[in-house]
């Protein structure tokens, strides 16, 4: 692969993966929210199998296509588990949007431009470092954190809430795969199987949830009872 | 400066002054045709111009200066916007001082004398619509500027006619994310500035959701007259910019005659296709809830940001 078809397919890759958690603050509904979490699975996965490819490690590949089965396939699909199963025994559908967020959608929008912006601040020393294609796109990476950071505290549901964690998890990897050109295969397994079970075990206490209160709204669980 | 430079202004103004009724004739007969209905022909705006033009100058008690000079301030303002622009052509006798922050001020003053006259009227409507549309232009401005400097960055300049001969030169700047980002952004930012569907419905007098024409309800006659060209002419200079920066092929970039010919029927044909298919779009759209507005221009602000920084940090540049 020629370099400057490698740098461009990288940045059209980082750009959509940007793009995909500023969209995930911009919408309500909790179906578009996990469907544009698979399409940043993608964008994760392509960012793995580009510099796999580019350095002619093939190990960084299978991890690449590895990491697009987990987070574009069966994470989704379990999200979307969750979510039919809300919006099955309820007839209204407060369940399956996010109406309030702490802070509303236009003034998340302009906190993600300031999060970004951070990271690319806080980023510049570790770029001038040693300034390849990957390295210049490794505050997108650290900017999604940032953002899944802020939809993990500003989300009421838990879904929603879910898939902030999920937006960390995945700015982590970003960032691991564009600093260090990809980590060890068992260490991202272990991690990728962390980030499965925790999903899991999300998902359950989400529908113990709802069966316990009858809404998976966070602030609703701010009292304790015996 | 050759006549062609000069030749290539004064083609810019006509095609923008006189082809700015016929753009906006030609998107309600497409959106006519679409929705079944037969339309009132392309040249309908040009009668309603001249029908408002005979008529007796009336203003209402009470209005200041701020209301009569508005109409003219508007059109002034898009007439020295669309001749710095470079519609046509890249090499003309005013191309030195089309700066990207001169065209943007200018097209915010427009807004600007519009809204001041609202208020001035002192009537409820007027208002209401002068307080929406700074609402409005407030996130709609730094969008535009925004992003423009993302495609300024690679360019090294802030000169409109330099960036636009940049991306003649070097079609690879347009194909990256940055340029993508920006193109949606100025996209959003357009159509909240002339004011189109999603964020303002221009064919409705419906009193709680209508932005500029509740401004312009006090306008009567001539004065009308203008209000509507300038916004006419603010929509087919806003769409001219967009194609100029982003679909740049066809512009001359040197100063001969032939060229000059072939970037004004490529314009022409460039305008009449983003005008079909902004009608196409309106029909399918329906216009976002007012209090949903910021968010859509907050999201448009977010994405021309990603674009500056994305070109300022990508490629390299740093």
């Amino acid at each position: 692969m020629s370099g400057g078809l490698y740098t461009q397919l990288l940045d059209l890759a980082c750009g959509a993966f940007l793009l995909a958690a500023v969209i995930v603050l911009w919408r309500r509904e909790l179906a578009a929210i996990v469907r544009v979490f698979a399409l940043q699975g993608i964008a994760l996965a392509a960012i793995a199998v580009l510099l796999g490819a580019h350095e002619g490690r093939w190990d960084l590949v299978g991890v690449g296509i590895g990491i697009g089965l987990l987070r574009a396939g069966v994470l989704p699909y379990l999200m979307r588990r969750a979510l039919a199963a809300l919006a099955a025994d309820r007839a209204h559908s407060e369940e399956v949007r996010e109406t309030r967020p702490l802070v509303n959608v236009a003034a998340s929008l302009l906190t993600a431009a300031l999060l970004t912006l951070l990271a690319y601040a806080v980023a510049r020393p570790l770029t001038q470092l040693n300034p390849t294609s990957a390295t210049r796109a490794l505050p997108v990476g650290l900017a999604v954190v940032l953002i899944g950071f802020f939809v993990l505290v500003t989300r009421r549901r838990a879904l929603a809430q879910v898939v902030g964690f999920l937006l960390l998890d995945n700015g982590i990897t970003a960032t691991a795969f564009l600093a260090t050109s990809g980590v060890p295969l068992i260490v991202e397994l272990g991690v990728s199987f962390d980030v499965l079970l925790a999903v899991l075990v999300l998902q359950i206490l989400t529908t113990r949830m709802r069966e316990a209160f009858g809404t998976t709204d966070i602030d609703d669980l701010r009292e304790l009872h015996d | 400066m050759s006549a062609v430079g000069y030749a290539a202004v004064a083609g810019q103004l006509v095609v923008v002054g006189a082809g700015a009724p016929l753009l906006t004739g030609w998107m309600r007969q497409v959106r006519a045709r679409l929705e079944g209905r037969a339309g009132a022909g392309v040249l309908q705006p040009w009668r309603d111009l001249r029908k408002l033009l005979r008529k007796e100058p009336i203003t209402p008690v009470g209005t200041g200066p701020a209301f009569r000079a508005a109409p003219a301030l508007l059109v002034a303002t898009t007439t020295v916007a669309a001749a710095l622009v470079p519609l046509l052509s890249t090499d003309t006798a005013v191309s030195g001082h089309a700066d990207l922050i001169v065209v943007v001020a200018l097209i915010a003053l427009g807004t600007l004398a519009l809204a001041l006259a609202g208020l001035d009227t002192g009537t409820a409507f007027g208002g209401m619509g002068a307080s929406r549309e700074m609402t409005v232009a407030a996130l709609v401005e730094p969008t535009l500027l925004l992003s423009v400097f993302a495609l300024s960055i690679p360019a090294g300049t802030t000169n409109i006619p330099a960036i636009v001969d940049g991306a003649v030169h070097e079609p690879a700047r347009l194909a990256s994310p940055a340029g993508l980002l920006a193109t949606a952004a100025l996209a959003v930012a357009v159509l909240a500035e002339t004011g189109r569907i999603p964020v303002d419905n221009p064919s409705t007098h419906l009193e709680l959701t209508m932005i500029h024409e509740a401004m312009v309800l006090e306008y009567a006659g001539p004065d009308l007259a203008l209000v509507e060209l300038g916004a006419q002419m603010r929509l087919t200079l806003l769409l001219g910019l967009l194609s100029s920066l982003f679909v740049p092929w066809g512009i001359a970039t040197t100063a001969s005659w032939a060229a000059l010919v072939v970037a004004l029927v490529l314009f022409a044909a460039k305008l009449v296709l983003l005008g079909a298919v902004l009608a196409a779009a309106e029909v399918f759209w329906a216009k976002v809830r007012l209090f949903r507005v910021p968010e859509l221009l907050a999201g448009s602000f977010l994405l021309a940001l990603l674009a500056v920084t994305a070109s300022y940090f990508l490629n390299g540049t740093s």
